[in-house]
């Protein structure tokens, strides 16, 4: 994903405390952990899978640690980090739910970032158009997508309130309404991507 | 002899000697009064010397880690895949040092050379190593050749081993390890392999309680045997299959007939096992076997290895294999996570191939390329 797309980095990085320690969780290149670096001094490690993503993070500088997620996190203490971090990569878990204990397990705090597909446009793609809704940002078809559990803001509220995760804060970026009102009274309808600040 | 040697090698290289009088106080108490380490470069040490890295060479290695002695040579050094312009250790990048350890049998004082305080052969009455004592005497060679601190320390299966000990022993002369197919401590299995080996050459009447050089002999069946035994568990099922499968060398299976048959992989392990024996010491072998079982990285630290690496300042790679089962992916995990739990800088890569421990000396893309990444990193580095 290019830059101009990771909003979501820019907007989270005001809940990493400077000199921390972070875990992110599906790191791909270490964009966001480089930049953590650089603008928070924190000691980081990424997880990722992909090859071609290692070798990138390896060249970007980053801390990279080979690693299959839905195999859980049992290398990792309780709270052995101050923020565990997870960015557009909880839709392609293969349970969603345990990744995120996982991460209140290991993290004091957490910071999860995923497409919203409670969008209005995915709603007018599979309404109208009667067929799964395929964007820009999550170029897939139904049948290849590596995106196996979708869900709205509403979804993972409801999944918060059930496991008594607190949300410590929430925002949204839409690119189609910069405007703040609209995605912030109706995030369910208007964000494109949601983020969320959590603790136990 | 190579038709010509490939541009990306090192080229002809020279081992050198170097000498040293000051005792070395070993980690059983004994202390070797003088010894000689015989040694490799490759590259050039930049005017600032922060370019130098030490490959720790493991079980069966030596000195010669790349290139080639003559035009005669047969086979590059046993890491050739690795050292050379524009390979992982890129030589235009880096200053490179491998030498023989001591106890070694390829030119470093070691058990086939005179004990110049009895005018014999040391044999078997070489003093026991550890793994602490190399990393010592490799920090003296280091002092001789004036580099103060390594850009980075590398080694592979008990080099790895070596790497790890340097990062505790001596944290403010390397800024890099680079741990490759290694582990903490050996695990019972391989513990029980090594004594195996060391059996089978214990028991060939010409070792003579490893007093076989004053005999004038050499126990090479025993020794062919130790290897063979080694070399299987460096390898995997599915590669044998593959490389070998049931493919016969000789005899057939007619009925009414006896050719007795002998199967590709027999022979290619009896090569193996004659080859090795025709070039390695037995009283060597069993000390080196010897070191790998006595060694236990955070033994002196509780036997807890997050407290022990809490003593390194340097940051680490570490790299294992799929289908490793003598030095599995759990064993560098392990480390891996250690090194995250005492908060120091670790990347960690796993790698999937069919080559099982021999991978880490394997032409394997990936390996290749996540090695060369990392090794990018230490280069800016040192440029900077």
């Amino acid at each position: 994903m290019s830059t101009s797309n990771r909003t979501d980095h820019e907007l989270l990085q005001q809940w990493v405390a400077p000199n921390s320690r972070v875990l992110d969780l599906g790191c791909g290149d270490g964009t966001l952990l480089q930049q953590l670096m650089q603008s928070k001094q924190i000691q980081g490690y990424g997880i990722e899978i992909d090859r071609e993503l290692i070798i990138a993070a390896l060249d970007n500088g980053i801390n990279v640690i080979e690693q299959n997620l839905d195999k859980g996190l049992s290398d990792f203490s309780d709270n052995s980090f101050d923020t565990v971090v997870m960015t557009q990569a909880l839709q392609a878990m293969s349970r969603p739910d345990l990744v995120l204990d996982e991460m209140l397990r290991v993290g004091k705090e957490c910071i999860i970032t995923f497409p919203n597909f409670g969008n209005w446009r995915a709603r007018l793609h599979l309404a109208i158009g009667g067929r799964m809704p395929v964007t820009k940002q999550l170029d897939w078809q139904w049948y290849n997508t590596p995106n196996i559990h979708f869900c709205t803001v509403n979804d993972f509220e409801a999944l918060c309130q059930q496991k008594g995760i607190r949300v410590l804060n929430r925002t949204t970026v839409s690119a189609q309404f910069p405007d703040r009102s609209l995605k912030e009274i109706l995030p369910n309808l208007f964000a494109q991507t949601a983020i969320y600040h959590l603790s136990k | 002899m190579p038709d010509l040697i490939p541009e990306n090698s090192v080229g002809i290289v020279t081992p050198q000697t170097m000498k040293f009088d000051d005792p070395l106080q070993l980690d059983s108490g004994h202390t070797l009064n003088s010894y000689e380490m015989v040694y490799e470069t490759y590259g050039e040490l930049n005017a600032n010397k922060s370019n130098a890295i030490l490959i720790c060479h493991a079980l069966s290695g030596t000195h010669h880690a790349a290139g080639y002695h003559s035009n005669e040579d047969k086979k590059p050094g046993w890491w050739d895949t690795c050292i050379g312009p524009g390979k992982p250790i890129d030589t235009n990048k880096f200053f490179v040092v491998c030498p023989n350890n001591i106890g070694g049998c390829h030119g470093s004082t070691g058990p086939n050379h005179i004990n110049p305080e009895t005018g014999k052969y040391w044999g078997p009455d070489f003093p026991p190593l550890r793994v602490r004592d190399w990393v010592k005497s490799q920090a003296c060679l280091a002092d001789k050749l004036n580099i103060a601190q390594w850009a980075a320390v590398i080694g592979g299966s008990l080099g790895g081993m070596q790497v790890m000990r340097w990062s505790l022993e001596y944290p403010e002369r390397l800024r890099h390890a680079v741990v490759i197919a290694s582990s903490m401590n050996l695990t019972a299995q391989n513990i029980a392999f090594n004594e195996v080996a060391r059996s089978a050459i214990r028991s060939d009447d010409d070792f003579h309680d490893g007093h076989f050089l004053e005999q004038g002999t050499i126990p090479k069946k025993g020794l062919a045997l130790a290897r063979m035994i080694g070399h299987l568990t460096y390898l995997t099922d599915g590669l044998m299959g593959e490389k070998f499968g049931r493919e016969l060398r000789s005899g057939d299976f007619e009925r009414g007939a006896y050719n007795e048959v002998q199967f590709q992989v027999e022979s290619y392990l009896r090569y193996q096992g004659d080859k090795f024996s025709g070039s390695f010491d037995a009283n060597t072998y069993i000390m080196l076997t010897r070191i790998l079982d006595y060694f236990d990285l955070a033994r002196e630290y509780n036997d807890d290895p997050v407290a022990a690496f809490r003593n390194a300042l340097c940051k680490f790679m570490v790299i294992s294999f799929t289908t490793d089962w003598r030095f599995s992916p759990e064993r560098s995990q392990e480390i891996k996570n250690a090194l995250i739990s005492a908060g120091k800088d670790v990347s960690y890569a796993e790698i999937d191939t069919p080559q099982g421990h021999d991978a880490f000396l394997l032409p394997i893309d990936p390996y290749l390329r996540v090695f060369a990444s990392y090794l990018q990193r230490i280069a800016l580095e040192c440029e900077s």
